[in-house]
C-alpha cells in the first residue's frame, strides 16, 4: 500500500499554497492531488497557478490528479471545467456527477472521488466503464463494505481516506459567512480567515463540527493509521492523508518510512471504518 | 404545473387524493427508501390497494426506491423494482447507478425519475444521466438558487421536478453526513435522517435538551417552541464566540408559496410536498393550500397572489413555525 496526499480542503494565500507545494515537492510522496474542491468563489489560485505547481511536483517524479469542486452549481463552473480539460491531459478526481460527465465526454479517464455516491460493486463496475482508474471510498463507509470489493479483483485501483478532518456536508449557504453576517455573494473569502476551518462544539464544550465555508467537516480527525496492516492484507492500494498543515507532509513522510509516530490529534474519530457513528474512535 | 404530494401510509394517500394532489410518491416497507421509519410505507398488499386507488382517482403514483443498494443484498432493491414495475407505478424515483441501469435494462418502458438523493444540481449531470439511463425527470436538490434552475432547464429536457414545501435540508441530498457522523444512520444507506430511536429530549434545570444519538443538540426553555431534531439545526458554540448560535440553520421549514409564478416560469414541471412522514392532517392541509395556490395561478398567472390565510395554515404544521425560502432566495445562500 502506497500513501497519497489528497486536496488541500481550506482557503490558503497563494504564498502559503505553494510553500507547502514546494515542500510536497521535495518529500517521498509519490501520488498529489491539486485544486479546488470546495468553493469557487476562493480566488486566491488560478487554474494556471494550479498547473504550474502540477508541472513543478511532476518534474519530482510525482503523480498528479487535478480534484474538482464537489457541489458544481452554475453552467459558469462546468464551462470553466470544459475548457481547462479541453486538449489536455490532466487526470481528474471527479467529485461531482458533472464533472464526471465531462471526463467521459472527453474521454479522459478518472479518480472517483469520495463525494460521489459508490455503495456498491455493480455501480462501481458501471463507473469502471466509463473511465474510472481508481475509487476513493465515501467516508461512510467500511471495512466490512470494502472487504468483498476488493476481493472481487477490481480492474480499478481502491484509496481509503485514512487521516485527516472528514469532509461531511456541502450546501448553496456559507456558513463561514453566515457566522460573520455576510452572505455568500458578498462573503469577503472570510473562509481565509480560518486555515483549518471554523471548529464548533455543542453547547456541552463536545467538538462536534469544523465549519470550512459551504463545507462541513467532523471536528474530530479521521485516524486509521492503527489499521494499515489490515489495509495491506486486504489489498488497498492507496491510503490518503488529508492535509490540514504543513505538518501533513511529515506525516506522510513518516508514514512512507514505516515511523512510528506519537503525534495523536486532540480529538481523533474512526468510528466509519468499524461501522459505528463516524465520531466515535473505537 | 404537476402537485406532487406524500403518502407514508393508506390514510395519508387517501388524504392527498381528496386534497387535489396530481400525483403521490411512496415507497415500500423496507430500507429501500429514503423514508425509512418503524410504521411507515407500504406492504405489496396495501401497494395493490394504493396503485388501484390512484388509478381509480385519476392520480399518478410515483415509487421511491431512491436508498443505495448493498453489495450481496441488491435483489432486494431489484424486487422492489420488479413489483412497482407489476403494480402500475408511473415512474420510479431513483439515486443508485446500478438500480437505474437495472430499471432501463430490465423495464425500458418504466419511467425514471432520479432522485433528490443523486444530488444533481447542475444540467450537464442530469444530461449525463438521461443519455445513460434514459431518465425522464429529475429532483432538483434543495441548493440551487432561482436563476440557477432556470438555467439548467434552458440547458435540458428533463423534467424538472422541485421541493416547493417541506422540511428544509440545507445540504446537498444524498451527500450529507452529518447523521451518520452522529448516529450511525443515514437516509443513504439506512434509510432515514436523524432516526427517532436515537432522539431523547429531557429537562434539566429549567432548560429543555434535544440530544440526538446523545450529542446535545439544542437546549431551550421547557415552553419555547422546538423543531425535530437534526445536527445542521442545531444550536453550537463557534471556536471564537461565548453565545451559542444556529451556525447552520434555525429550525424552519422550506415554503415557495411565494415563489410558484417565478418557479414556472422557470420551466419547473412538478412541485413537490416533502413529508412521507407527516400526518394524514398534514397532508390534507398541506395539499389543500397548494392545490389552490396552483388553480389560482393556471386560472391567471399575471395576478396571483397569495393569501394571508393559506401562509398561516402552512406556518402553523412548519418546523418552529417558520418559513423560508431556503437556497432560491440568493441572499439566503
Amino acid at each position: 500500500m502506497k500513501f497519497s496526499l489528497g486536496p488541500l480542503q481550506y482557503c490558503w494565500d497563494k504564498a502559503a499554497v505553494e510553500d507547502f507545494y514546494r515542500e510536497v515537492a521535495v518529500s517521498p510522496i509519490p501520488l498529489v492531488y491539486l485544486g479546488e474542491t470546495v468553493c469557487s468563489k476562493r480566488r486566491k489560485l488560478r487554474w494556471q497557478d494550479y498547473f504550474d505547481l502540477a508541472d513543478m511536483l511532476r518534474s519530482a517524479g510525482k503523480e498528479v490528479v487535478f480534484s474538482t469542486l464537489a457541489l458544481i452549481q452554475s453552467d459558469a463552473e462546468i464551462q470553466e471545467l470544459r475548457k481547462q480539460l479541453t486538449n489536455s491531459s490532466v487526470t481528474l478526481e471527479v467529485n461531482d456527477m458533472g464533472a464526471l460527465a465531462l471526463a467521459v465526454e472527453q474521454q479522459l479517464p478518472f479518480v472517483c472521488g469520495p463525494g460521489i455516491n459508490n455503495y456498491n460493486l455493480t455501480s462501481l463496475q458501471k463507473m469502471a466503464n466509463w473511465g474510472m482508474q481508481r475509487f476513493v471510498m465515501p467516508v461512510d463507509l467500511s471495512q466490512k463494505w470494502l472487504a468483498p470489493i476488493i476481493t472481487s479483483q477490481p480492474s480499478f485501483e481502491i484509496e481509503v481516506l485514512g487521516y485527516g478532518y472528514l469532509p461531511l456536508a456541502h450546501s448553496a449557504r456559507c456558513f463561514t459567512a453566515r457566522h460573520h453576517g455576510l452572505n455568500k455573494d458578498n462573503c469577503d473569502t472570510i473562509c481565509s480567515r480560518y486555515p483549518k476551518g471554523l471548529l464548533t462544539q455543542t453547547m456541552e464544550h463536545q467538538e462536534l463540527l469544523r465549519i470550512n465555508g459551504v463545507q462541513t467537516q467532523s471536528a474530530a480527525c479521521c485516524d486509521l493509521r492503527s489499521e494499515i496492516q489490515q489495509m495491506r492484507t486486504m489489498g488497498v492500494d492507496w491510503f490518503r492523508v488529508s492535509p490540514d498543515s504543513i505538518n501533513s507532509i511529515g506525516l506522510v513522510t513518516a508514514l512512507i518510512k514505516g515511523e512510528e509516530s506519537d503525534d495523536v490529534p486532540s480529538i481523533r474519530c474512526n468510528g466509519y471504518w468499524h461501522d459505528a457513528p463516524g465520531m466515535r474512535y473505537l | 404545473m404537476e402537485l406532487l404530494c406524500p403518502a407514508g401510509n393508506m390514510a395519508s394517500l387517501k388524504a392527498a387524493i381528496n386534497a387535489g394532489a396530481d400525483a403521490v410518491y411512496l415507497g415500500v416497507k423496507d430500507n429501500t427508501n429514503a423514508r425509512s421509519f418503524a410504521g411507515l410505507n407500504f406492504t405489496p398488499d396495501t401497494l395493490k390497494q394504493a396503485a388501484k386507488l390512484l388509478q381509480h382517482a385519476g392520480k399518478k403514483m410515483y415509487l421511491a426506491i431512491n436508498t443505495f443498494a448493498q453489495t450481496g443484498l441488491e435483489q432486494r432493491w431489484y424486487d422492489a423494482i420488479d413489483a412497482a414495475a407489476d403494480y402500475g407505478a408511473d415512474a420510479l424515483i431513483m439515486a443508485d447507478i446500478s438500480l437505474l441501469d437495472y430499471a432501463t435494462n430490465k423495464h425500458p418502458q418504466m419511467p425514471l425519475h432520479l432522485s433528490v438523493q443523486a444530488s444533481v444540481s447542475n444540467a450537464t449531470a442530469l444530461n449525463f444521466y438521461q443519455q445513460q439511463f434514459n431518465i425522464r425527470r429529475a429532483v432538483l436538490p434543495r441548493v440551487l438558487s432561482m436563476r440557477q434552475i432556470r438555467d439548467i432547464s434552458q440547458q435540458t429536457n428533463v423534467e424538472l421536478e422541485v421541493f416547493a414545501y417541506g422540511s428544509l435540508c440545507i445540504m446537498a441530498e444524498g451527500r450529507c453526513q452529518l447523521s451518520s457522523y452522529v448516529t450511525g444512520e443515514s437516509p443513504n444507506r439506512g434509510g432515514s435522517c436523524s432516526p427517532a430511536k436515537h432522539v431523547r429530549w429531557q429537562e434539566c434545570q429549567g432548560n429543555r435538551q434535544t440530544r440526538l444519538n446523545n450529542i446535545l443538540v439544542d437546549s431551550t426553555g421547557v415552553n419555547e417552541t422546538i423543531g425535530y431534531p437534526v445536527i445542521c439545526k442545531g444550536r453550537y458554540l463557534a471556536e471564537d464566540d461565548e453565545q451559542p448560535e444556529f451556525i447552520l440553520e434555525s429550525p424552519t421549514s422550506l415554503s415557495t408559496l411565494e415563489l410558484l409564478p417565478e418557479l414556472a416560469r422557470s420551466g419547473v414541471n412538478s412541485l413537490k410536498i416533502e413529508g412521507r412522514q407527516r400526518s394524514p392532517a398534514y397532508v390534507t392541509q398541506v395539499t389543500r393550500v397548494w392545490r389552490q395556490a396552483v388553480d389560482r395561478y393556471q386560472a391567471s398567472p399575471e395576478k396571483f397572489q397569495t393569501e394571508a390565510q393559506w401562509h398561516e395554515v402552512l406556518r402553523k404544521v412548519s418546523e418552529g413555525q417558520a418559513t423560508t425560502a431556503g437556497a432560491y432566495d440568493r441572499s439566503w445562500q
